[in-house]
């Protein structure tokens, strides 16, 4: 019986044929939608100005890469490079300091009882709710009291914060850490830190690199606190830099290709840390969603 | 902020004291090891908390400080500004300003339309990638996930580059068929903010429906395949009421950054007049601080926005807790 059931469920809850090609084909058309923008940047990127501005993106000629590549880089005194490497170490740092933070937090609110736990956590929690946009003034106002506005910190200090994390931090904490093994650990005469750190840190490997991941996204894509906080273009993140070299091409449009080049090539560290990194965040998600 | 976490953070790391001396009696034993407890969780929790109160906690109080104050240009512009109490000045000059007023029309009309697009959409295509039907499942995923690592600002450059006449091989083609479709006309402005938003992150929802129906029980599905229902209704009644958690979780997330609109808007604000400085809150804010220097106005105009978004997304709770006690009572 329990071997035969699954066999007979997918039997009935295969539709007749041409539910499963409706079924296809909406998923088709939706995969075309999401991928054909993508497609178009990668051909609009190695294409000449005159096939760009001719919507001559699909044919072979006015083939170009290499020459865009070059003018990219070439750009404005090697700007891009500049603002690539801001980017990687505003996101790859922030992401990987924030997730440990938070990862630690969400952990001593599974593990440890205080008083006011879970008035805390409320907190946390409301800070997930409140707009970037509310806090950028103020925050604004505090760095340039103290001098940083304008600098590495005044944007690399407020992406640190992030209070999904100690969320999920806590909901890994329950499934991946089990209380035995600390009872053990504690037993064992190991310190409170040192459990922390040796074993379960250990166990919460998955649930940082998806913290890690959420995080690196989101700073990635910051630009609306760039461009509160900086004003010298050597600091600009990619985002803030595009988003500048966009407002020139409307003036001179010789931005166009290198606006292209460049958003192209600021997707892919993205791209490549989901893929690299897939089973982990899958796992994550679901830990996120189903609670 | 005095949290009884962030004080202790001196106790720990000294380790090793081995088994518990037989002299020590097992309440100052039980004793100790709640104080170490304490220590350790103060230690774990400081970092974060320190974050929270500079980035978080003393930003929203400024905000509600700064809205209540404005600084007084004294006579001809000489001698020091001096910084007044306004009361709810700042507060009368937002909610009476014309553009102020305009933009958050302007925020609910696309959450109107994104909202319900993004959750029916993503959620109907989970349901349709659980049915078993489709043919090579995990690529259609990666490839309705991939918009997701395009940073949002590029998604607009990407788009506005599609909806630019003579750029754009869409534009091209319709005109082609003798359509033509001003994308950033005075209508259609926020369904094609709409589409770089539904594109950027559809993929991504579905994923987290996905998840959610892999783990709704094989059982209930076979129950209700045993008495009678197709596929169709199994996936509308049956499987959809069980990931109900996370529609709510995805509409809430979908809900409280739609209200942040900024990004999409801000780049297309270069190459279009139908977009002006003022277009959402948010945009309204960033002018208000930064173009025109009237920190009072721009604080109360943040905190009009937090409190929208506070009472929206308790709105949301509160009617969702609700339907499920409505539905716990029905049984």
């Amino acid at each position: 019986m329990s071997a035969t059931a699954p066999a007979r469920t997918a039997a009935v809850l295969r539709p007749r044929l041409l539910g499963r090609s409706v079924v296809n084909l909406v998923v088709g058309i939706s995969v075309l939608y999401t991928l054909l923008p993508v497609l178009w940047l990668v051909l609009a990127a190695s294409k000449d100005r005159d096939a760009l501005f001719g919507s001559d993106v699909l044919s072979l000629d006015h083939f170009s890469f290499a020459q865009n590549l070059r003018d990219l880089f070439a750009m404005d005194g090697g700007l891009y490079t500049r603002w690539y490497g801001n980017s990687l170490l505003y996101a790859v740092l922030g992401a990987g300091l924030g997730a440990l933070i938070s990862i630690a937090c969400g952990y001593a609110f599974d593990k440890y009882r205080f008083a006011h736990k879970e008035k805390l956590f409320g907190l946390v929690l409301a800070a997930v709710m409140v707009p970037q946009t509310v806090l950028a003034l103020p925050l604004y106002l505090m760095a340039s009291g103290t001098g940083l506005v304008n600098t590495f910190w005044s944007v690399f200090i407020p992406v640190l914060f992030n209070p999904f994390g100690v969320y999920l931090g806590r909901i890994f904490s329950q499934g991946y850490v089990p209380n035995e093994v600390l009872e053990a650990a504690r037993v064992d005469g190991a310190g409170e830190l040192t459990t922390y750190v040796r074993v379960a840190l250990r166990m919460l490997g998955p649930g940082l690199v998806t913290v890690f991941l959420f995080q690196l996204t989101a700073i990635w894509n910051n630009f609306f606190l760039p461009m509160v906080m900086l004003s010298d273009q050597d600091l600009y993140p990619v985002s803030l830099g595009l988003y500048t070299w966009n407002s020139a091409a409307t003036v001179s449009p010789e931005y166009y290709p290198v606006v292209i080049m460049g958003s192209l090539l600021a997707v892919l560290p993205l791209i490549l840390a989901f893929a690299l990194l897939q089973r982990f965040w899958k796992s994550g998600l679901t830990a996120g969603a189903v609670k | 902020m005095t949290s009884p976490v962030t004080t202790p953070a001196s106790a720990p790391v000294s380790v090793p004291a081995a088994a518990p001396a037989p002299t020590t009696s097992p309440r100052t034993a039980r004793k100790s090891a709640r104080r170490r407890e304490l220590g350790a969780a103060g230690a774990l929790m400081t970092p974060f908390f320190i974050l929270l109160v500079t980035v978080f906690l003393i930003p929203v109080v400024t905000a509600v400080w700064l809205s209540f104050f404005s600084d007084d240009q004294p006579g001809l512009g000489f001698g020091p500004e001096r910084t007044v109490f306004v009361g709810l000045r700042s507060y009368t000059a937002v909610l009476t300003d014309p553009t102020f007023l305009s933009g958050l029309g302007t925020v609910v009309l696309y959450c109107v339309i994104y909202i319900p697009l993004m959750v029916v959409g993503a959620l109907a295509l989970a349901l349709l990638l659980d049915s078993g039907v489709v043919r090579l499942r995990s690529w259609a995923q990666l490839g309705l996930f991939l918009p997701h690592a395009v940073p949002g600002i590029i998604a607009a450059v990407i788009w506005l580059y599609l909806y630019t006449p003579g750029l754009s091989p869409v534009v091209d083609l319709l005109g082609k068929a003798d359509i033509t479709v001003n994308f950033l006309g005075v209508h259609t402005v926020v369904p094609s903010i709409v589409n770089i938003a539904l594109w950027s992150n559809l993929g991504y929802n579905m994923v987290v429906f996905y998840a959610a129906l892999q783990a709704v029980p094989r059982e209930v599905i076979e129950a209700s395949v045993v008495d009678g229902a197709g596929p169709v209704r199994t996936a509308l009644q049956i499987k959809t009421p069980l990931v109900r958690s996370s529609v709510v979780m995805v509409a809430m997330f979908t809900l409280i950054f739609a209200l942040q609109l900024f990004t999409e808007p801000m780049l297309l604000s270069q190459s279009t007049p139908m977009i002006s400085s003022r277009f959402s809150p948010s945009m309204y804010i960033y002018d208000a601080a930064f173009t025109r220097n009237n920190y009072g106005l721009a604080a109360a105009a943040s905190v009009v926005l937090l409190v929208c978004t506070i009472a929206l997304s308790y709105g949301v709770t509160r009617w969702t807790n609700r339907s499920d006690a409505a539905e716990e009572d029905a049984r």
